[in-house]
Parts: C-alpha cells; sequence; structure tokens
C-alpha cells in the first residue's frame, strides 16, 4: 500500500535511515496512508479532517495520549486516525516492536492498513487502546522503580539483582545494568510523564532516576 | 567444614530436583518423606531423567549408575542423622516447617547445616523453629532444579557467617550459581516477578491490550524469552494466585495483590496448560491464537 511521510522533526521512532522511511512516496497527496513522525507530529492534528478519506492516517506519540490529536467523546471515538510509537529505551537503538494503538471505534480497514504497511517494513506489530504507557512502559516501569528502590534498601548488590533475573527468567541484561546502559534520566522522563497520568504511586520516579535527571540539568548549567 | 552426604527433605518437584543437583555432584544424597508412594514417583522422574541425560549425552550410562547408587531415600527420619546439610523442601507453611525442623534437629548431629527452599516465608522465621538458627540459611533453587542454576541464598537474623559461608561453597560445588539477597518476602526473583505478572493480568484487565499483544511487545520490545501471560499459563494460575497472596500478606504491596481476573479464571477452570486453557488455548503442546 503507497504510503507517504509526514517529517516535524526528531522522532524517537525513526531517528536513522529505515526500511519505512526509504519505501515511502513522496506525494502526500495521492498516498492512500499517511505517517506524521517526529516531536511535532500532533502541531499537525488540524489536518486530520483534511486526510479523512485516506485509508489510514499514522501520528507518532510520545507519552501523550492519542485522543489528545483526535479529540474524544462517550468512549466512542475512532475513525482511521491511529497512534504509534516504536519501542525504545532510552537511548538504546530503537526495537523492531511498533505500539499501534487503536481507539474504540477506530475502523478495521484503518487498522488494517496501518499494520500492513508498519509491517511491511519489517517491524513487528503489538496493539492496544490509548492509555498512558501503552504496553511496554505501563507494564515495565513500574518494576524498573522497584529495582531502583530494592537497589538503594540494599536488597541485593547490583550484580546480585541482575544476575538473578537473567539466570532466573532468561532475561537478557537484568534491570540496573540495563537502565544504567540506556539512561537513568530517560526513565524519570518516562516515569514522570506516567505518574502525572495514572497518579499511580509505582509510576513515582525512583530516587536514582531522579538524581541522573537532576545531574544532567546540572552539567547542561555548568 | 566439609560436606559429604546431603539429605533433602520432601520429594515433591523441588525437592527431586534438589536431590539431583546434590547427587549429579558427587555428594551421597538422602531423600526424606514420610510418604512413600511420593518417593517412589521421585524416584521414578529422577531415572526418567537420567536416561534423557544419556540419550542426549550429558552422561554415560556409567556415571548415571554411579551417581543413582549415591542416591537413596528413605521414610525414616532416623536416616538423616548421617547428613551435614539437610535442605527443607516441604509444603510452604510456617507450622509444617516447624514440625519438620525439630524433628531434624533431634536426630542430627550438631554440625549438621539446615537450609531451607522457601520462596516466600522469612528465612528467620522458619530458622526460629529449628532449634539451629545459627546454622540455618535461605538456599532457594528455581523451578525446574535440576535445569536452572540460580539459588538465592540469604542468611537469618541470627545465622552465623561461618555456616553461610559453608553453605554458599557447597552450592558452588554442586555447580549452582548462588547469589546473595536480604531475607526479604519473595527474595528477588518473586519480589520482581510476582508484581509483574500481576500487572500485566491487570493489562487485561483494563482491556489496554490483548494477552498475545501483550506478551509480542515484551518479547520484541525486551527480548524476554517468554511472555508474561504464557509464563502464568506455564506456571498455573492456581499456582500463581498462592505465591501472590503470600507475597502480598507479607508486604502488604497492592502490586503483589493478585487481581480479580485471577480467581475467576480458576473458577472457569482456566488454570493454563495443564487445563488446556488459561490466557491462551492448548491442544498438546502447541498453542493457538490469541
Amino acid at each position: 500500500m503507497q504510503y507517504a511521510i509526514l517529517d516535524t522533526g526528531f522522532s524517537r521512532s525513526f531517528p536513522a535511515e529505515h526500511a519505512l522511511l526509504t519505501g515511502a512516496a513522496k506525494d502526500l497527496k495521492s498516498a492512500r496512508v499517511v505517517i506524521v513522525i517526529g516531536e511535532h507530529a500532533g502541531r499537525h492534528a488540524k489536518s486530520l479532517k483534511k486526510w479523512k478519506d485516506k485509508a489510514a492516517v499514522l501520528i507518532e506519540l510520545g507519552t501523550e495520549s492519542l485522543g489528545e490529536y483526535t479529540g474524544e467523546g462517550r468512549a466512542e471515538e475512532g475513525s482511521n486516525v491511529l497512534g504509534f510509537a516504536r519501542f525504545r529505551l532510552g537511548n538504546a537503538e530503537p526495537t523492531k516492536l511498533v505500539e499501534l494503538v487503536r481507539q474504540p471505534r477506530t475502523g478495521d480497514a484503518a487498522f488494517a492498513a496501518a499494520k500492513e504497511v508498519i509491517e511491511g517494513a519489517g517491524l513487528q506489530v503489538a496493539v492496544c487502546g490509548d492509555f498512558a504507557g501503552r504496553i511496554i512502559d505501563r507494564l515495565v516501569r513500574p518494576y524498573y522503580n522497584a529495582a531502583l528502590r530494592r537497589l538503594d534498601e540494599g536488597l541485593a548488590t547490583a550484580d546480585d539483582l541482575d544476575t538473578t533475573l537473567k539466570l532466573g527468567l532468561g532475561y537478557p541484561e537484568g534491570p540496573i545494568a540495563l537502565l544504567e546502559r540506556t539512561g537513568l534520566a530517560h526513565h524519570f522522563d518516562v516515569t514522570q510523564a506516567l505518574y502525572e497520568a495514572t497518579g499511580e504511586q509505582p509510576y513515582a520516579p525512583a530516587r536514582r532516576a531522579r538524581v541522573a535527571k537532576s545531574r544532567m540539568a546540572t552539567v547542561k548549567i555548568a | 567444614m566439609t560436606i559429604k552426604t546431603v539429605g533433602v527433605a520432601g520429594s515433591g518437584t523441588m525437592g527431586a530436583g534438589i536431590a539431583i543437583v546434590a547427587a549429579r555432584a558427587g555428594y551421597k544424597t538422602i531423600v526424606y518423606d514420610t510418604r512413600a508412594d511420593a518417593l517412589e514417583r521421585a524416584r521414578k522422574q529422577t531415572a526418567g531423567f537420567f536416561a534423557k541425560s544419556v540419550e542426549r549425552n550429558k552422561l554415560t550410562q556409567e556415571q548415571v549408575d554411579q551417581i543413582m547408587g549415591g542416591l537413596s531415600s528413605t521414610t525414616k527420619i532416623a536416616d538423616m542423622a548421617a547428613c551435614d546439610i539437610v535442605i527443607e523442601a516441604v509444603f510452604e507453611n510456617l507450622k509444617v516447617k516447624h514440625d519438620l525442623l525439630a524433628q531434624l534437629n533431634k536426630v542430627c548431629p550438631p554440625h549438621t547445616l539446615f537450609a531451607t527452599n522457601t520462596s516466600t516465608l522469612s528465612i528467620t522465621e522458619i530458622a526460629a523453629g529449628s532449634g539451629r538458627d545459627e546454622r540455618f540459611v535461605g538456599m532457594h533453587f528455581c523451578l525446574p532444579a535440576q535445569l536452572m542454576k540460580l539459588v538465592e541464598m540469604s542468611p537469618g537474623i541470627r545465622t552465623s557467617d561461618e555456616s553461610f559461608a559453608a553453605a554458599w561453597a557447597f552450592c558452588e560445588a554442586m555447580g549452582q550459581t548462588p547469589v546473595r539477597t536480604k531475607d526479604n518476602p519473595g527474595f528477588i526473583l518473586n519480589y520482581f516477578l510476582v508484581p509483574f505478572n500481576n500487572d500485566a493480568i491487570r493489562l487485561v484487565e483494563a482491556g489496554v491490550a490483548a494477552p498475545a499483544d501483550i506478551d509480542r511487545a515484551i518479547k520484541a520490545g525486551l527480548g524476554y524469552p517468554l511472555g508474561p501471560l504464557e509464563l502464568l499459563d506455564l506456571v498455573g494460575l492456581d499456582t500463581h494466585l498462592l505465591v501472590a497472596e503470600a507475597l502480598y500478606a507479607s508486604t502488604h504491596d497492592p502490586r503483589a495483590a493478585p487481581p480479580a481476573l485471577v480467581k475467576r479464571m480458576i473458577a472457569a477452570g482456566h488454570l493454563g496448560r495443564k487445563t488446556g486453557q488459561g490466557f491462551f488455548k492448548y491442544a498438546g503442546n502447541a498453542m493457538f491464537g490469541g
């Protein structure tokens, strides 16, 4: 299916060359699917009506809800517009996983078109509702916070925490090594946004993430 | 101290697995259980396990014969007097463990170390009923013990450094990988895993995503070998409920509390792989749909 990309600035999902970018058509008008990527994707929300005849319109999301752009009402919202984000932890390379956000009344044809385009670029799709944190962040951030808190409380050394979760569950990397490699400050950003969105304590950023974020600001000032 | 003879009290899945680990490492190993039928079942499972080890060229028949020659079972607790260490792997109930340990304390010599394979109870609380709390350590093996290298080791409040060091050295001598953790509910593995799995169930309850999408996201996004919902199906929802209730009772962490959906699924007979349906449907070992 022919698709085109509207690039609005730095994209966390596609920061570098990718088959999805190189496979896009140039002409937005004739494309059946429009993908809006980049940090200012939301600014094009007013264009959504203009694209109502497209098979699907995909908007790259950060920590915000798709409903902020489409509007919502009576849990009956839904159109040809879907949200998406390619999962990426901090500074790590983006993964092959795209979380595709649909609303209660999102059309099946729009969903199928979006899925076809994403999978056609060699990515995997996990579909979810329009919830804060979608699937992965919603699930793993409380676990990462708990690991950081328990490290502070001396449950075990960082190495023993990581070794236990790797050997016991087959995780490729333990939580402490993973967060320190990919950026604790980014974990702070995500958990702070989730904590504000949900008001739930398990999302409150762990002390070590707060320190990393604070040091990043200090370093910039210095 | 030198450990030559290992006792395992309890011949369920964990006890049988731990006995395999000890016997395979060359220790004379005695498995104690009050139920002769349970010992016989464990013996057959152990023989089956070692037969596969020979088939897969991991061990020779000669080696297996030698290992099995060093592995015995008994329904008489007095036979445990020969042990330098006894690892208990009986039902997760403090009174049951205290009753057993009090009997073992009478028959075992003073130098014998006691260890518990508990996954959710406090080492210090179990040790308090053992009659030898300075010579008592937590050694939590992972399921299946005969395949998993990890052992979470915890000292109780009164455990002596010498006892802990001896148990640690014994664990390494068995070819296992010990990690040290505080005497804390769920230690490391269950402390993190049970709430994580509960959170995954809550995602299903809340309609955030379907089980297959949740598992796909976690596997593709984080590289985990199993999604949380297929793991729960493998463990069994009934087993998960027991562990979650025990963890919640000792931590009062809301994330440890089993979600309502767990009890509804159990009531519906959707326990996981063992009943053919959990979060996914199964026929034999094949997974469908989702």
